[in-house]
């Protein structure tokens, strides 16, 4: 047993900080709640690229750093504390990279990853479908084999990125004679391909962070397919452990959590800050509280990560766990800020940068995307504690 | 970072977890609730050769050694067990601080008693007014000769009415400031003017009221420094919290795995109440907070072993854990359904200790406040 970091790792949490808060000084960002998918700059990208902090952890053979995930989280649970616009290259990062590793062939690993760590490929994930959501196996979006070609028809939903992105994620049916989880594959495809249209979805908070994506007759050549035709289902189960298994879930509002607390300095209620107040007090202290068992729950998974093994229950654990808290963290922000609380950014009246009303409307989403918490328990219960489905 | 135990401690945890499994079932726990004592003094004694109750203690004050986290897993297999007895206050209010403030010829009278099993330490710390803030120690010492004279009454001592030795803290100096003013003891048990009352408690786990009535102590027998032991205090109070942190954690693993087994086993609608999704979701939710209680604890216990600062760690282990380990417990009854709710059922056991030990050694709203503090609120 040990808490520590290693001396290397706290010498990179502050390059990483002192990097961040040059980027603010410079102008290039202003902290966000939820940046890391609502905020977008290659040109930031770009510098984190520079910095050898895409693919830390992927083999140094295909220009990744060999890092561990223990490090990988030290580096998000940074951009997380800034707030800092990473969408661009956050998924490929996270997860899709880490799939091609796994499963693509010598030829996509060459192509496509060198292309994720320079900043330069920024993959929107296609996964959902109006009717494929927690029951993702159920997708009705087909690629049929046509020479050296699959043609795609279909729809996707709540696709990341539609603005930036210049690949798509998808996964397809590719044989619909077999039982739903074994005619599934996944493909890595251009967005700019005749056939492919890209609608934004405007979310709760008016943000266009998602998008509907439609496949109408789009012909991809064969080697957009990841790994095994039909064997998809297995790969993604493994990539949605890796989605689940980071930092954002906790620390996707952080920048109101900084905000709350000074907020709750300066404000003054009968000539007392309201951090005097005891209730007040015990309510940050309570998501103090909560906020370091979940970073404890967010370090374990980086180090079942380190011990080579897909994070199942672990971050099924640490997703639902941190979703619930960031909801908690929106609702206690708001109400401690009262009338104020409802003001958003453009108000010249707005406490902490109008960052709770943003807060407050978009954790309602977390806890449904990449396994609403309730798939996460049945997952929890299942597979972690071996409770039985009938 | 690594959040795992060693493979010798999870050989010392082996080890516990099967001694106690063998020597004391839920059949013991129940007679010693009822039993005036409160403990097996042949139990005692096999602890006492395993080296339990030295395990912290160096060498040469006849211990093993060991490190303070290797006895906070015993305490939590002690915990998953209901272990009845004074193994808490002799060792973790009692052995560790004469270890840690203790004279030298103190550590060579006490330790070696201690790690033998002959003698039964106990904390008398709060009060009437239940609190552990400085201020609410009222218990007064006034230096008479070659002794100190002891006036007052304490509250919530655990074990007392066995203990051959009390760590009294007492106010010895009433100009200075609450914190300036406090003094620890060591106080015979069976000195004349002690008088114990045994409080019926919901978990019946002997705690008692002391009235110190012109109770004379030598000089000799301070524990530290004269009118400066209320850091010492702050000390003994933190390491204790995380110890019943511990416990906590050893007990709801333990309410977790009764659940799961049960509702693995119980059908209802002709099928096991396990496969609803309602019951999973609690067992999932008790999960979650059983882990998130083991991995605070550790940090908190690691911290500890590693002497370091650890104030605010250990407040947010004390604060977590108390409170999720009453989730867990109304989530097991939920699941257990009525059988939980009887006297039969092993679960009561764990629902009243899980209140005694969230309660004792500051509650959730005092380490609250601590976090608040070291937040910089």
């Amino acid at each position: 047993m040990d808490f520590r970091f290693t001396e290397e790792q706290e010498a990179f949490r502050s390059e990483v900080r002192s990097f961040l808060e040059e980027e603010i000084r410079n102008g290039s960002f202003e902290p966000h709640c939820d940046a890391w998918i609502i905020d977008y700059s290659p040109e930031f990208t770009r510098k984190v690229a520079q910095r050898g902090w895409i693919g830390l952890t992927w083999p140094k053979e295909y220009g990744g750093q060999g890092r561990s995930f223990v490090d990988r989280l030290i580096l998000t649970e940074e951009m997380l504390r800034y707030g800092a616009p990473a969408a661009c290259h956050w998924f490929a990062d996270r997860q899709i990279g880490g799939g091609v590793l796994a499963h693509g062939t010598e030829e996509q690993k060459k192509e496509l990853l060198p292309k994720i760590i320079k900043g330069e490929a920024y993959v929107g994930l296609g996964m959902s479908e109006p009717e494929a959501g927690s029951d993702l196996a159920s997708l009705k979006t087909r690629a049929v084999k046509d020479g050296d070609d699959y043609i795609i028809d279909g729809q996707k939903m709540w696709t990341s990125g539609g603005k930036y992105m210049n690949y798509i994620y998808l996964v397809a049916r590719t044989d619909p004679t077999v039982a739903k989880h074994r005619g599934i594959s996944e493909f890595i495809i251009e967005k700019d391909l005749p056939g492919v249209t890209v609608v934004a979805t405007i979310d709760i908070t008016g943000s266009e962070a998602w998008n509907e994506v439609f496949l109408d007759s789009v012909r991809v050549p064969k080697k957009c397919l990841i790994g095994a035709e039909n064997g998809g289902w297995r790969q993604l189960v493994t990539q949605l452990d890796y989605e689940r298994s980071g930092m954002e879930r906790l620390m996707g509002n952080y920048p109101l959590f900084e905000a709350l607390m000074k907020f709750t300095k300066e404000s003054k209620r009968n000539g007392e800050s309201l951090s005097e107040d005891p209730l007040i007090r015990s309510r940050l202290a309570q998501l103090h509280i909560e906020f370091e068992v979940g970073r404890l729950h967010m370090y374990r998974v980086a180090m079942v990560m380190d011990q080579g093994r897909a994070p199942n229950v672990e971050a099924a654990m640490s997703k639902a766990y941190a979703t619930a808290f960031e909801q908690r963290l929106a609702t206690v922000a708001i109400e401690i800020m009262g009338l104020h609380g409802q003001l958003t950014a453009e108000s010249k009246w707005a406490p902490a940068r109008g960052l709770a009303p943003h807060s407050y409307l978009s954790c309602q989403g977390y806890s449904l995307q990449a396994g609403s918490s309730e798939v996460l328990r049945n997952i929890i219960a299942m597979r972690g504690l071996g409770l039985p489905s009938e | 970072m690594d959040l795992s135990l060693s493979e010798e401690q999870e050989m010392l945890r082996k080890a516990a977890r099967d001694f106690l499994t063998d020597k004391c079932p839920k059949t013991l726990v129940k007679e010693m609730e009822e039993d005036e004592k409160g403990y097996s003094p042949q139990l005692w004694q096999e602890m006492a050769e395993l080296g339990w109750l030295g395990l912290a203690f160096p060498e040469k004050y006849g211990g093993s050694e060991m490190q303070f986290l290797d006895l906070l897993i015993l305490l939590e297999e002690m915990g998953r067990a209901c272990l009845p007895g004074p193994f808490f206050c002799t060792v973790v209010l009692g052995g560790l601080p004469i270890l840690d403030i203790g004279s030298e010829e103190q550590k060579q009278e006490y330790l070696p008693q201690i790690a033998d099993g002959k003698a039964i330490f106990t904390l008398a710390l709060t009060e009437p007014s239940g609190r552990y803030d400085a201020a609410a120690v009222e218990v007064k010492a006034v230096a008479d000769g070659d002794d100190y004279v002891i006036t007052g009454t304490k509250l919530f001592v655990p074990d007392a009415h066995i203990a051959d030795c009390l760590l009294c803290v007492a106010r010895t100096d009433e100009q200075a400031a609450p914190e300036d003013g406090i003094t620890l003891f060591l106080v015979d048990g069976k000195s004349p003017g002690i008088g114990y009352t045994m409080l019926k408690t919901i978990a019946s786990d002997k705690l008692c009221e002391v009235v110190f009535d012109q109770v004379r102590v030598p000089k000799k027998n301070i524990l530290g420094q004269l009118n400066h032991g209320w850091r010492e205090v702050q000390k003994i109070i933190e390491r204790a919290a995380v110890a019943k942190c511990c416990e906590m954690v050893g007990g709801m693993q333990q309410v977790l795995e009764m659940t799961v087994d049960y509702a693995k086993e119980r059908k209802q609608y002709d099928r096991p109440i396990g496969s609803f999704q309602v019951i999973q979701h609690y067992c999932a939710h008790m999960a979650t907070d059983v882990d998130g209680s083991r991995f605070c604890t550790y940090q908190a216990a690691w911290m500890l072993s590693e002497g370091l600062p650890c104030t605010k760690e250990a407040a947010i282990a004390k604060a977590w854990t108390g409170d999720a380990y009453r989730r867990v417990l109304a989530l097991s009854h939920q699941i257990h359904g009525a059988i939980g709710v009887t006297m039969d059922h092993d679960l009561h056991f764990y629902t009243a200790r899980a209140q005694a030990a969230a309660a004792t050694l500051g509650d959730a709203d005092f380490y609250r406040e601590i976090v608040a503090r070291e937040a910089g609120l």
